[in-house]
């Protein structure tokens, strides 16, 4: 907060920035004056200096006083408060809408024309609305240098929404306590400018046509982890995460725990599917269970080939 | 019997007081107000001092980016267990428990609280939560990673062993709805004749109010905990929404408990500033009755700004423009009481001495909690500062600053009546300043963490980050330096600092009429109260 470099990267940065040096302005004043009283009253009065005390027991004056000052003062604060928080609730009727997906431990961005990115991408001077969905708990999307926060709870519609006025790129934390892997669950929003951004929608589209056609698996495959998060507890350069990597995963025998008995299993295009419509099913040796959440019903059968044909191109 | 005792000495301490059991059973079996309080001391302090090692290891962790010393599981079930050993076995119980015990009885003039039998069953009850609780930490699945407040759905799918930490919590409860219903007994019929309700002290007032914050607010928490059991072992969905449940529900039972339960923690601290500032001072205190009043005031608010810790959650725009009125509203009387001690020491003459230093910065540290409370309250600042390390920070300057600062503060203050012993009030001063610089050293960097968006509970961070969580993390070592120095010297005052006089300080209330340490009874003959409690003309 008041950081010259994120000064107008939201519409709400003033607002709340505002509300914020109000606040902590008063706070500094009183946390001053107050505790410059008291160093005075110890030094002034300490018992070598003032060996007699004289009997006070109150003051009414006083006391209403201080009351109302600092009621008139909290009251301001908290109007200032809801001003500034009532305009993140209110939606332009001509907001760009984008479907924001938490899962442990990643986010994706799902547009309107289908495109699934990890990152979220927006053009300048637009307003944007992120619907927010949660996969398995509650996750929170944070981005500080909007000043927008709003948690991600399973089975619950939330939404929040900015426009950001500076192009650039900006951090997305998760907020909540997730598990394991919380502090590595971010991402980041990208401010570009519409022409830019129209473009790359045009180009995207056009990709993605050209991956269904069978051109390009490699990328197709790629695009499928990053739309599930898979790479937040998956790598494909054979080193370890939360789950086991993907490299080599095809054609090797792995030493799984199936219902609490250990057993050797082939990598083949059944352990695949097992693997992410059941995940807890086999679990490799050395990993935790319940982790991972069942994507049945979430991923589609064209996603499960071109991951396939990735993991193939893994294992050579 | 020891005639030699009773023949030399017509007052035989409580400590050396023969009863029908010997040894250590002479402790855990005893019915003393005085012996129970001490009891709850030395588990609370055991307590306490796993928690500081837990924080320090989490301070050390984060004092680089990446893996420091631990990994991810370890950091994640420390910060869960600092947090429900600090919250539950210390911070709740803390004041109210040890001196509450040992002086309520004596300071309303009392041989004992209303039930003594009850109140060695609360002790009993806590230390067998205590245990509970801490055996997630040896039994299978690994100690809890929930977080203290065990949110719902991810408290339902994380493997590790969070039953034993949630069921030791509501037994823990159990042991505070007695210390309540005990107190507030004792208050009402115990009372010295004479001893009006305005003539009550202001320790006592606030044990009041925070006991009928325990007896009603806990049971809450108690159903809460039990319906986690309930989902976890019988797939009932009260919480989490793959079995039909409401995960904000469980937010809103978790905190319409665990937020008076700050106004528990917070009130007592209060209660032990408002003793020693005036007995320190030589001066009546100013404002007896604002300040009795702003405690009532506190315990009844307190009870309807739970939402404050939901803001983000999406609750609907009334809920949430309501609790943060109510917010802003519970702030007037903290501010009015610190108004009404600083002004206790105008034209006051002050004694320089560990105590009042301990009180002193109380004020400080109070205020620096209180004051960033605001910027929390307010609807468009939360959202941002929201569960990041401002308030992190904010928690810890009222809950380690307030409470644990008073904690400090009433310990040094009745130590000579408690022990009979005076501890080296030299060494006692280094160590408070110590303590001091280590203390606001380790938490005001979290300030500019938060505000600059760091997330709390993160185990791992952006460069960015990386300068204040040094600064924080040294400052957690200074603090334990100072830390040390003030118990090394409390136990050696304990054991061979030199014998106390009845009344050190000059106080007024009733405590410091009776023998240091005090006898079983208290006192030989119920006194007649005729003055106010803090009479210094």
């Amino acid at each position: 907060m008041i950081d010259k470099t994120t000064q107008d990267a939201s519409t709400f940065v003033s607002q709340v920035d505002s509300a914020f040096l109000f606040i902590f302005g008063v706070a500094l004043l009183f946390l001053f004056a107050i505790t410059a009283v008291l160093v005075y009253y110890i030094f002034r009065y300490r018992k070598s200096k003032n060996p007699k005390a004289t009997h006070i027991e109150g003051s009414t004056k006083l006391e209403i006083i201080w009351t109302v000052i600092p009621t008139i003062l909290v009251l301001v604060m908290f109007s200032y408060g809801w001003q500034g928080w009532k305009s993140q609730k209110e939606v332009p009727d001509d907001a760009m809408q984008i479907k924001a997906i938490a899962r442990m431990w990643s986010f994706a961005f799902e547009y309107e024309n289908g495109i699934v990115t990890d990152t979220l991408i927006v053009p300048k001077d637009r307003p944007v609305k992120l619907d927010l969905k949660a996969m398995d708990v509650i996750h929170s999307m944070y981005i500080p240098a909007f000043r927008v926060k709003q948690d991600m709870v399973p089975g619950k519609e939330s939404y929040i929404w900015f426009e950001s006025e500076r192009e650039g790129n900006y951090e997305v934390f998760c907020a909540e306590y997730c598990g394991l892997r919380h502090s590595y669950m971010m991402s980041a929003v990208k401010v570009i400018p519409e022409v830019d951004f129209d473009k790359w929608m045009e180009e995207n589209t056009v990709a993605i046509d050209e991956n269904n056609e069978g051109t390009n698996k490699r990328l197709a495959g790629v695009s499928v982890l990053r739309k599930y998060g898979c790479n937040a507890c998956h790598t494909v350069d054979g080193s370890k995460l939360v789950g086991p990597s993907y490299k080599g995963i095809l054609g090797s025998t792995r030493t799984v725990i199936t219902d609490g008995v250990e057993r050797e299993v082939f990598g083949d295009e059944e352990y695949i599917r097992r693997s992410i419509m059941d995940p807890n099913a086999d679990v490799v040796k050395g990993y935790d269970q319940g982790l991972m959440l069942s994507y049945k019903d979430q991923i589609t059968e064209q996603e499960i080939k071109d991951l396939l044909e990735y993991f193939q191109s893994l294992s050579e | 019997m020891s005639n030699h005792i009773s023949e030399t000495t017509t007052h035989v301490s409580f400590r050396e007081e023969k009863g029908r059991y010997k040894g250590i059973f002479a402790w855990i079996f005893s019915t003393d107000h005085k012996r129970i309080g001490l009891l709850y001391l030395y588990a609370i302090v055991t307590f306490f001092l796993v928690g500081v090692s837990l924080g320090a290891a989490m301070k050390l962790e984060l004092i680089a980016p990446g893996k420091t010393i631990m990994n991810p599981e370890a950091y994640n079930a420390i910060f869960t267990l600092h947090g429900v050993i600090m919250i539950f076995l210390v911070v709740v119980p803390g004041l109210p428990a040890v001196f509450g015990n040992f002086f309520l009885p004596i300071m309303i003039g009392a041989k004992d609280v209303a039930f003594p039998k009850l109140n060695l069953l609360s002790w009993w009850v806590y230390m067998v939560g205590a245990v509970i609780a801490l055996s997630a930490l040896f039994m299978g699945g690994g100690p809890p990673d929930t977080g203290w407040t065990f949110y719902a759905p991810y408290s339902f799918k994380t493997n590790t062993n969070m039953l034993p930490a949630v069921i030791g919590a509501f037994v823990l409860g159990f042991s505070s709805i007695l210390t309540g219903i005990n107190f507030i007994v004792t208050i009402h019929r115990l009372r010295a004749p004479g001893m009006t309700w305005f003539r009550l002290p202001l320790f006592p007032w606030t044990l009041y109010g925070t006991a009928w914050i325990q007896i009603l607010a806990t049971p809450i928490v108690g159903i809460t905990l039990l319906m986690i059991v309930g989902e976890r072992l019988f797939h009932i969905g009260f919480f989490d929404p793959a079995l039909g449940g409401d995960p904000i529900l469980y937010q809103h039972l978790f905190w319409i408990y665990s937020h008076p339960a700050v106004y528990i923690m917070i009130l007592p601290a209060m209660g032990a500033i408002s003793e020693i500032i005036p007995t320190f001072a030589n001066k009546s205190i100013f404002g007896y009755k604002a300040i009795v009043i702003s405690t009532l005031a506190i315990a009844f608010v307190g009870y309807f700004v739970w939402g404050h810790h939901m803001f983000t959650s999406g609750m609907s725009g009334t809920a949430l423009y309501t609790f943060s009125f109510l917010t802003f509203l519970v702030a007037i009387p903290s501010a009015i009481k610190v108004f009404n001690w600083v002004g206790t020491l105008h034209k006051a003459s002050i004694q320089l001495e560990p105590p009042f230093f301990w009180a002193a910065s109380f004020l400080f540290v109070f205020m620096i909690g209180g004051l960033s409370g605001l910027a929390l309250g307010a609807l468009a600042t939360n959202v941002h500062l929201h569960d990041t390390a401002f308030v992190v920070a904010h928690f810890h300057f009222i809950v380690f600053g307030g409470v644990g600062f008073a904690f400090m503060g009433a310990i040094h203050y009745w130590f000579p009546k408690i022990w009979g012993r005076m501890y080296n009030t030299k060494v006692a001063t280094r160590g408070w300043i110590m303590f001091f610089i280590g203390f606001t050293t380790l938490y005001l960097p979290m300030f500019f963490l938060g505000i600059d968006g760091m997330p709390r509970r993160y185990y791992d961070y952006v460069d960015r980050f990386h300068g204040p969580n040094i600064i924080s993390t040294i400052g957690s070592w200074v603090m334990i330096a100072g830390l040390i120095i003030i118990l090394v010297n409390l136990i050696r005052g304990a054991k061979k600092g030199p014998k106390a006089t009845k009344n050190p300080w000059g106080g007024k209330t009733l405590e410091w009429e009776v023998d240091s340490p005090p006898t079983l009874e208290n006192f030989e003959e119920i006194p007649v109260i005729k003055r106010s409690p803090y009479d210094y003309r």
